[in-house]
């Protein structure tokens, strides 16, 4: 291992060491922190300028609840999950189409189709917004949540692509060629070798998909202007408008809006640190 | 029914490719060689679009906001480019197996799962002249707190360092992940060697990093070149455009002030940046994957 771990024996060492890290990581997420004191601060608080000591008192439910009564911030919340959910589900059925292809049939073509879907992925999505825009016009979609659906479906699977042909090239070959010899088609080998054997690549896609979708905010802004249809983020940086000075209810929502990308960052870490980290380190 | 069953082994697989060629090759890669076509055209997003050739781009030439642009894209990628040191500073020191540890690592990358509009948010209030954790800071030395975010002179690098937070948790997981793949071996060796300290790191554990670096580096070029969300949220490009990064002024030019031919234009231009950066990065990655087949 490297640096040189501690020994477990060194207590002295070992506590030093917690100490330290523990310091480094409260001024890491001190920003963060605050903002959590501050979602929890009665509004009496910032009346006389207590922003920063200790909460008079803990209004935790009374802030969050205001968030989901005052605002149309479970409206939001409701589209978020109406956008995400699909999307996520069609990048996993692309991508494993997708990646089954390129990884496994020989074709004129295939290393570039592959280059192809990793440079658009690659590519700072902005560039695209006029045509994207003007074809969600044109089909009539445009302000739905079929419009962002479309887009992001389209835009993971390039990066999802390149996660799956991965995967599926690194499955043992005397799978495939026992199915060939077999006599299988392409789907019965699609549907029971490759499918039963990718599914710990597709939790992994999933989550981080997921937390891609969740956490966009220049779609939404670009696609959705109305609030009916509009997700999360950018009906956060609404609410930051309408409510300048309250900050324990902005800082509720904020809290509110990061919380389903952290629980699920938080059941599922090793997936989606094996799903970032992919390419980047082998097995 | 013959001619199915004669072809079935190639037209299966290409059943299956099919739906995801098509929406990526329309959506994103149709998208993005519209906009270059867009560009030679005055466009309003409503009426006939008029074709003007070269005219945005010359038009550009002598528009002062452009180049304000551009310098702050590249202040964007010079300052990024502390998250790739900074995340292996960070996943060394982070990088041991004492109990309470895996808690730890888990909570230095929750930026990173925070959408950026949240970490915008965090920070608008963070540097908050007058209710803001950097004001008390000043105060607490008996100075008076900056307003980083309505200075021209600051809110670039006030934006910047926010948007670095999650991008240093990105390279501290990546960073984690290669510390992790090290091999075990080499590592003996060396300390039988007697080697140590900075020598330990540059000449036996960066060599067997240059993946993860390669990667880190990436992610972070891409990261910088897309910046949008943190400054729309925290400053709108202002005060007085000064803020503005290529991106954004793509989308006030186009969305707020309805010229989409100039919008193009400028997409353009960022485009151009990036296709350098990819081919650089395409072309090492299909070497590297011949060199380990």
């Amino acid at each position: 291992m490297y640096p040189r771990q501690i020994s477990k024996d060194d207590v002295l060492k070992k506590y030093l060491y917690l100490a330290a890290v523990t310091l480094v990581l409260m001024l890491w997420l001190l920003p963060l922190g605050a903002v959590i004191l501050t979602s929890v601060r009665p509004a009496s608080d910032a009346a006389v300028g207590n922003y920063w000591g200790w909460p008079s008192g803990f209004d935790l439910v009374k802030n969050y609840t205001e968030v989901f009564t005052q605002t149309p911030m479970g409206r939001y919340f409701f589209n978020s999950l109406v956008i995400t959910i699909p999307s996520v589900i069609g990048v996993l059925v692309l991508s494993t189409l997708t990646g089954y292809v390129l990884s496994r049939y020989r074709f004129r073509g295939n290393t570039l189709l592959f280059a192809i879907f990793i440079g658009g992925n690659f590519l700072p999505f902005q560039i695209m917004m006029i045509p994207v825009r003007d074809l969600t016009i044109s089909l009539g979609i445009y302000n739905s949540y079929l419009a962002l659906i479309i887009f992001h479906v389209a835009f993971q699977t390039g990066f999802a692509t390149l996660f799956m042909r991965n995967f599926i090239a690194s499955l043992p070959d005397e799978l495939f060629e026992a199915a060939r010899s077999e006599g299988a088609s392409p789907l019965q080998t699609l549907i029971h070798v490759v499918i039963p054997l990718v599914r710990p690549a597709l939790a992994a896609l999933a989550i981080l998909a997921f937390t891609f979708i969740w956490n966009d905010y220049f779609w939404a802004v670009v696609l959705t202007p109305s609030d009916a249809v509009k997700p999360v983020t950018a009906g956060l940086d609404n609410l930051k408008g309408q409510y300048v000075a309250n900050w324990s209810l902005i800082s509720a929502a904020t809290i509110a809006i990061a919380i389903p990308p952290v629980v699920m960052f938080f059941l599922m870490q090793r997936h989606f640190i094996r799903g970032l980290t992919m390419g980047a380190v082998k097995g | 029914m013959t001619i199915w069953r004669r072809n079935r082994s190639w037209l299966w697989p290409a059943f299956f490719i099919a739906p995801g060629i098509i929406l990526f090759g329309i959506v994103i890669v149709g998208s993005s060689v519209q906009s270059l076509w867009i560009s030679f055209f005055q466009w309003d997003g409503f009426d006939e679009m008029q074709w003007i050739g070269l005219g945005n781009y010359i038009e550009m030439l002598d528009d002062p906001q452009f180049y304000i642009s551009l310098r702050n894209n590249i202040i964007w990628l010079a300052v990024f480019m502390l998250a790739p040191p900074l995340g292996l500073f960070f996943a060394l020191l982070i990088n041991q197996q004492i109990r309470g540890m895996r808690i730890v690592k888990s909570l230095f990358f929750m930026p990173l799962v925070m959408s950026q509009v949240a970490v915008g948010v965090v920070f608008t209030w963070f540097y908050d002249p007058s209710s803001g954790l950097l004001a008390l800071f000043f105060e607490a030395m008996g100075a008076t707190a900056p307003a980083l975010l309505s200075d021209p002179r600051w809110v670039t690098l006030a934006v910047v360092f926010a948007a670095l937070w999650p991008q240093v948790s990105f390279c501290v997981i990546l960073f984690m992940a290669g510390l992790n793949n090290l091999d075990e071996s080499q590592i003996e060796a060396a300390r039988v060697d007697n080697a140590r300290g900075w020598k330990m790191l540059w000449y036996v554990i960066l060599p067997q990093l240059r993946q993860v670096n390669f990667i880190a580096i990436a992610v972070t070029v891409i990261g910088a070149l897309r910046s949008f969300d943190m400054i729309s949220v925290m400053t709108s490009g202002g005060p007085f455009g000064s803020s503005n990064v290529l991106a954004y002024q793509m989308y006030s030019q186009s969305i707020q002030a309805y010229r989409f031919g100039y919008g193009a234009a400028i997409a353009s231009v960022l485009f151009a940046i990036m296709v350098v950066f990819i081919s650089w990065y395409l072309w090492r990655m299909l070497r590297m994957e011949k060199e380990g087949a």
